[in-house]
């Protein structure tokens, strides 16, 4: 009897806790993320409608340039056409294929750019505070008074057409915002009593930027830069369709939207098909942050 | 948890410490005349339009191997000392001795050696740990700053979760919200010594738990104590349990030191009016122990715009001229054991009307047989 109330005290080989693996923050998002059907799906078709954009010779069905007066604006499925020709008889599927590649480009670019200009900028503003902080944020909401539309139109026309300065142009848009979220998060964790325990451990200031600030900061950019990918194809669209952004005959979402427009009372379901694209595509990205999101918050 | 079998299996734990530089009898810290006052900026430019004064020539000695409890009231500028000892905030003035060897002078300890061993505490456990970090990975952070491999951080991370009292298996790859406030503040105790520090700055670090746990937490830290051979400074606003942990106890008002000696001289004698109010205001377990008055009336002064003199005079039921004029200074001649109280009251021929009645009464108690110096 005796013995069993020892043994009691000694835990049994089963009931000893099995050791769990250390995964460290990001391969728990990664583990998160692989769990999240969803967004792994729409996170998929992103990577179709890129690899689509990327492959657009050896898909496009038809040379995007060569048009033809005898069959323009075709209804879906006339001839060798799968979704109709648009006002000058060039085939839309190609256009739209090879249009991914300049509508893309135009939507990615510049927020990775700008999350790598503003993150930083809005990081060093939030850690450093004071008059730094001040300078910073200051700049920033110049730019910030602007509608984005509004200041891309005012930049891309002072700096002229082309598809370079609408690029740059968008790069200048989204830099405010992105430094506005990271300055936000950053003052917010570096008053933490944790970045003061890091400190007093003897680190270095890069490295609780490093550790510390880091983790906890670009999550919200990460979050805001993937949604803000629908805003800068949209925006592109938008200068496109001004005029402002790519010049015809390049092929374009927001370019093939302006100009079909002339045609909507003839071939409506044509002249939607470029905006179906930029729909989607934006859908995709959103759904994708959103996940990210979601995973990205350990809280929950 | 099984605390006395842990113990005996780290006997080999000596009470000389290899580290030590001073020898036995330097005290591990010796604050002198430390002061930070803040700025208060305001108007167009930004100017200085007045200062805070948080904390206002503070000065003593904590010696090896004690526990030296910070008590006052809220805004008294305890945590403000605590970051200055840590030079989280640099000190406006004074200096500060580690064991013989003054911190961030010319030919001293450089602050980031300090820190290595000297560590802190905070009150609340949650927002001390980072929310997106596994609590062992938070452990491990200080060796890893400090150039340890990560292998050999997380081991000793994981086997400073097993001193706390903790499973690392079970809590280790857990986020700091998957946590109890207790575990927690185990979390943050074990990070506290994961570079194996000398010292240990506790600010309020058992406050913000429920009794229960703080006892736990308590008993954890008197372990560890003995198992790691460190010294506490230990900063609460309960006078109870720093009855329970401390050898020696501070008492603060107002950015001052006012009082310093022995527990149980200051809590079976306080000196101070200060000090007698603050202890008069703990309540008692017996019900036919009821106050019916406040033992102190009032908020703290503005510390922007101090009293003159005595800074407590305001409150003081046995405030006279004498206090009004002169401030009454900390005695520093008392050694590391005294017990020493500003107050005009204990000078002799101070000018105040008690003075020579308390003085006589103090020749007593104060025996130089207590201080070892």
């Amino acid at each position: 009897m005796s013995d069993a109330t020892v043994n009691n005290l000694q835990p049994k080989a089963s009931e000893v806790a099995p050791a769990l693996k250390v995964r460290s923050y990001w391969q728990t998002v990664g583990y998160r993320l692989r769990y999240d059907y969803m967004t792994l799906f729409f996170g998929f078709v992103v990577i179709l409608i890129i690899l689509s954009a990327i492959f657009a010779p050896l898909l496009a069905p038809m040379d995007p340039y060569q048009s033809s007066m005898l069959n323009r604006l075709k209804p879906i499925g006339y001839k060798d056409f799968i979704l109709g020709t648009d006002e000058l008889g060039r085939d839309i599927l190609s256009r739209i294929l090879y249009g991914g590649r300049i509508s893309l480009t135009m939507g990615i670019l510049p927020v990775f750019i700008a999350t790598v200009i503003g993150g930083l900028l809005g990081i060093i503003a939030g850690f450093v505070g004071g008059r730094t902080n001040m300078t910073i944020m200051r700049i920033m909401d110049v730019f910030y008074a602007f509608p984005s539309i509004l200041l891309a139109v005012a930049i891309s026309g002072a700096l002229g057409g082309g598809i370079f300065n609408g690029m740059m142009s968008l790069t200048l848009v989204f830099i405010p915002p992105l430094c506005r979220v990271a300055e936000t998060a950053t003052s917010q964790v570096r008053n933490l009593d944790f970045v003061e325990a890091a400190r007093a451990t003897g680190a270095s200031t890069f490295s609780i930027i490093r550790v510390h600030i880091l983790g906890n900061v670009l999550g919200p950019i990460l979050i805001y830069s993937s949604s803000l990918v629908s805003v800068s194809i949209l925006i592109a669209s938008g200068l496109s369709f001004l005029g402002l952004g790519v010049t015809p005959p390049e092929p374009d979402w927001g370019l093939m939207l302006n100009t079909l427009r002339q045609a909507i009372y003839i071939q409506p379901v044509i002249c939607a098909l470029p905006g179906v694209a930029i729909l989607v595509t934006s859908i995709c990205f959103n759904l994708v942050s959103d996940g990210l999101r979601s995973a990205m918050d350990v809280r929950m | 948890m099984d605390m006395t079998e842990t113990k005996s299996a780290l006997s080999s734990v000596s009470a000389d410490d290899a580290r030590d530089r001073g020898g036995k009898a330097q005290p591990m810290l010796i604050a002198r005349g430390l002061q930070k006052h803040f700025p208060i900026t305001g108007g167009i430019l930004n100017r200085t339009v007045a200062r805070i004064r948080a904390v206002d020539g503070v000065s003593f000695t904590v010696m090896k191997g004690e526990t030296l409890g910070v008590v006052g009231e809220s805004g008294c500028g305890k945590s403000t000392l605590a970051r200055l000892l840590m030079h989280l905030i640099p000190p406006d003035s004074g200096e500060l001795i580690f064991d013989g060897e003054a911190v961030a002078a010319k030919d001293g300890l450089e602050v980031r050696d300090m820190r290595r061993l000297m560590q802190m505490v905070f009150q609340d456990s949650y927002s001390s740990l980072n929310p997106r970090m596994p609590v062992e990975d938070s452990i491990a952070y200080g060796q890893i700053v400090h150039g340890a491999s990560n292998e050999a951080a997380k081991q000793a991370a994981r086997a400073l979760m097993e001193k706390v009292g903790l499973d690392p298996n079970l809590f280790g790859p857990r986020y700091p919200h998957e946590l109890s406030g207790g575990q927690k503040q185990r979390i943050n105790i074990a990070r506290a010594l994961v570079l194996e520090p000398r010292v240990v700055i506790l600010d309020e670090a058992v406050s913000a738990l429920d009794k229960s746990v703080e006892a736990q937490v308590l008993n954890l830290l008197r372990y560890l104590k003995d198992v790691f051979n460190l010294t506490y400074v230990f900063i609460s606003h309960d006078l109870n349990v720093v009855q329970y942990v401390s050898d020696r106890v501070l008492v603060m008002y107002l950015g001052e030191v006012v009082e310093i000696g022995p527990v149980d001289k200051i809590y079976a004698n306080p000196k101070h009016p200060y000090t007698a109010a603050l202890l008069a205001s703990r309540l008692s377990m017996n019900p036919d122990d009821r106050v019916n008055e406040p033992p102190l009336i009032g908020d703290p002064p503005n510390p922007i715009n101090p009293p003159s003199g005595c800074r407590f005079r305001t409150r003081c039921e046995f405030a006279e001229k004498i206090c009004e004029i002169e401030t009454p200074a900390l005695p520093q001649d008392v050694g590391p054991m005294g017990h020493a109280c500003a107050c005009h009251m204990f000078v002799a021929k101070s000018g105040h009307s008690k003075s020579i009645m308390h003085a006589a009464e103090d020749v007593t108690p104060s025996s130089p047989a207590e201080s070892p110096s």
